[in-house]
């Protein structure tokens, strides 16, 4: 934890000036970032990005990991972290396709798709927050168990769900308004707003930021820290949960190994929005924007020609780039340290 | 344990209307601690009247800070009761949150505050005001968290306010907002836990005046220090604790630092080998 004694070097300037008023939107570095990577893209590929079906697509695919990056945003924000939730898209999915597949009721199957996740969460919560196992590992743990358990009770096959088409509840969560508008998208946005309020606005939201930044500081407030801690893995769960119904309703298909390919980007949308790895904040505008950049990068970067080679290379740039303007941002007092730095050592 | 006291829930102690009537804020009765074979704190009895600040004083390890945690609801002891405004306290109802609500309030050394968050959510944290769905009045708890910093810090025109962030504050400044915090909060009794470490000597003399600030407006404070001139300077009785005991309990005057120095030194004098090896 870090240490009161410690005063920083370069205390930020405490009037509001114009940097320090910036520095207070929230999520403004990755929204400066997020406008210059579209226009960028529209520059490079005006024709793939001035027509809408790029975006059609991007609104229908990205959602998923959205949903996946405003939960970790709570659970980072905590001082915690979650690697368990890719197998919660396989272990979730599973539930949902299995139902919808054996019985037909796709609303129930919904619904235990979510308790499903909720229940790998409040496991995880309670082997962190009662045995006291950090979150890191715990969490490696039970990514492998609950995705091996998906893997075993599909037998490794994969679900087709069809019979999903027409059903409401796919209308509802992945259909398309007026026939433009993907359903997820604005299922993906609701939850924005209802997690930044959470966070930044409830009791409980508060306890969390508390927890990331100092425990026993939250400890002698009053704070349930026990209680909190697992409150926020079974969430996260949940969180996880919806995103594996929205992933298997959209692909109207499930496989054993779907949730493979969100660990990282789910995780370096939340980095690429400001959220500190170190706890005690949390940006749910820098996630959702996040996400979306993280999203577009490979779609975008292929349209606008480049090889298909640099893709990662393009991420990698973008990631290390959006990072250091957020901590530029917030601590004005870096650019003089950097400077220094490079001084000395030339 | 002590499941048989015939005592109340702590809870209720707050509404038996604790501005009259009662003769010491807080009285611990021969109140124990062990952690495994370890005797943090053996036996103690202490007695804090309403408007004393007791200065609890000894090396480290002496035990201060468990018993400060015992006090306040962090830490339950291994057995000993505990009186507060001369009711007994059920250690089954006693918390953190019990103990705010009878206005008893803690300034640890350096886990008062939450660094990244800002002032009006230290302010308010582990009793924010909110809505009956648990969302928080953001704007009442910011105009409060301004009235505080003005009226009962004095932070004026420093460039401080309620949306300044705990990194922002110099060490004498984190330990007035805590202070500042518990005045606002009404408690009765401010737990001071080495307020003034690491602190340089202009930030300890802010530190000082708010604890006398505290002796002003009547309420009772406990304070534990290292340095004996700052305690000996303020406190009106100043109690010694050596390995988990009450070995002195010295009223102010009596002794003067040069004395009281010497005192402390040869509590160890006779077992000054074990004192070096702890």
């Amino acid at each position: 934890m870090s240490d009161a004694r410690a005063v920083p070097t370069a205390l930020p300037p405490r009037h509001g000036g114009l940097w320090s008023r910036l520095a207070r939107i929230e999520g403004l570095p990755i929204v400066v970032v997020f406008f210059v990577l579209v226009g960028a893209f529209v520059y490079f590929a005006p024709e793939v990005f001035l027509r809408w079906p790029i975006y059609f697509s991007f609104l229908t695919t990205i959602p998923p990991m959205l949903v996946l990056a405003l939960g970790l945003t709570l659970v980072i924000a905590a001082g915690e972290i979650d690697l368990s939730f890719p197998s919660v898209l396989a272990f979730s999915g599973f539930l949902f396709a299995w139902t919808v597949r054996h019985t037909g009721l796709d609303w129930p199957a919904a619904a235990l798709a979510l308790a499903g996740g909720a229940l790998v969460g409040a496991v995880n919560g309670v082997l962190v927050a009662v045995v006291g196992i950090p979150s890191i590992i715990v969490t490696i743990g039970t990514q492998f168990f609950w995705g091996g358990i998906a893997v075993v009770l599909s037998g490794g096959l994969s679900y087709s769900l069809q019979r999903l088409d027409h059903t409401l509840l796919a209308g509802i969560f992945t259909g398309n308004l007026f026939g433009v508008l993907p359903m997820q998208s604005l299922w993906a946005a609701a939850l924005a707003v209802f997690v930044w309020f959470l966070l930044n606005r409830h009791r409980f939201g508060e306890h969390l930021l508390f927890i990331g930044d100092n425990r026993e500081v939250a400890r002698v407030a009053g704070i349930n820290v026990r209680r909190e801690v697992i409150k926020l893995f079974t969430l996260m769960g949940l969180f996880a949960g919806f995103g594996a119904i929205l992933l298997t309703m959209e692909n109207r298909n499930f496989f054993s190994t779907q949730g493979g390919g969100y660990l990282l980007p789910a995780l370096a949308a939340v980095f690429i929005g400001g959220t500190s790895v170190f706890g005690g904040s949390g940006k749910v505008v820098g996630s959702f924007f996040g996400a979306y950049i993280i999203g577009m990068l490979d779609a975008g970067i292929v349209a606008t020609g480049v090889a298909g080679f640099w893709v990662q290379v393009i991420v990698g740039i973008v990631f290390v780039v959006a990072v250091v303007f957020h901590l530029l941002m917030e601590h004005p007092g870096r650019f003089i340290t950097i400077a220094r730095f490079f001084r000395r050592s030339s | 344990m002590t499941g048989e006291t015939t005592s109340h829930p702590a809870g209720a102690a707050a509404g038996a209307d604790p501005g009259r009537g009662y003769t010491h804020i807080v009285r611990a009765q021969r109140i124990s601690v062990s952690f495994g074979n370890i005797r943090a704190l053996s036996d103690i009895d202490l007695a804090i009247g309403r408007n004393e600040i007791v200065g609890l004083i000894g090396d480290n390890g002496a035990g201060k800070s468990t018993l400060t945690k015992v006090l306040t609801g962090v830490l339950r002891p291994t057995s000993g009761r505990l009186f507060i405004r001369d009711q007994p306290i059920d250690w089954n109802q006693y918390s953190v949150r019990a103990a705010h609500r009878l206005r008893f309030e803690t300034v640890y050394q350096e886990k008062s505050l939450g660094e990244k968050q800002p002032l009006w959510r230290n302010f308010f944290v582990g009793r924010q005001i909110t809505n009956r769905w648990g969302f928080i009045k953001v704007r009442e708890e910011r105009r409060i968290a301004d009235e505080i910093l003005k009226r009962h810090i004095g932070f004026r025109g420093v460039g401080i306010d309620a949306d300044s962030t705990v990194s922002q504050l110099s060490g004498g400044e984190r330990q007035g907002i805590a202070i500042g915090r518990a005045m606002y909060f009404d408690s009765d009794l401010i737990l001071l836990d080495e307020p003034t470490v690491a602190l340089a000597v202009k930030e300890v003399q802010k530190v000082l005046d708010f604890v006398r600030s505290i002796k002003r407006s009547g309420r009772a404070c406990i304070y534990i220090e290292h340095n004996l001139a700052h305690v000996h300077a303020l406190a009106d009785r100043l109690v010694v604790l050596d390995r988990g005991r009450i070995v002195a309990d010295i009223p102010a005057g009596t002794m003067s630092l040069e004395e009281l120095t010497r005192f402390l030194i040869g509590l160890h004098a006779p077992a000054g080998a074990a004192g070096a090896a702890q």
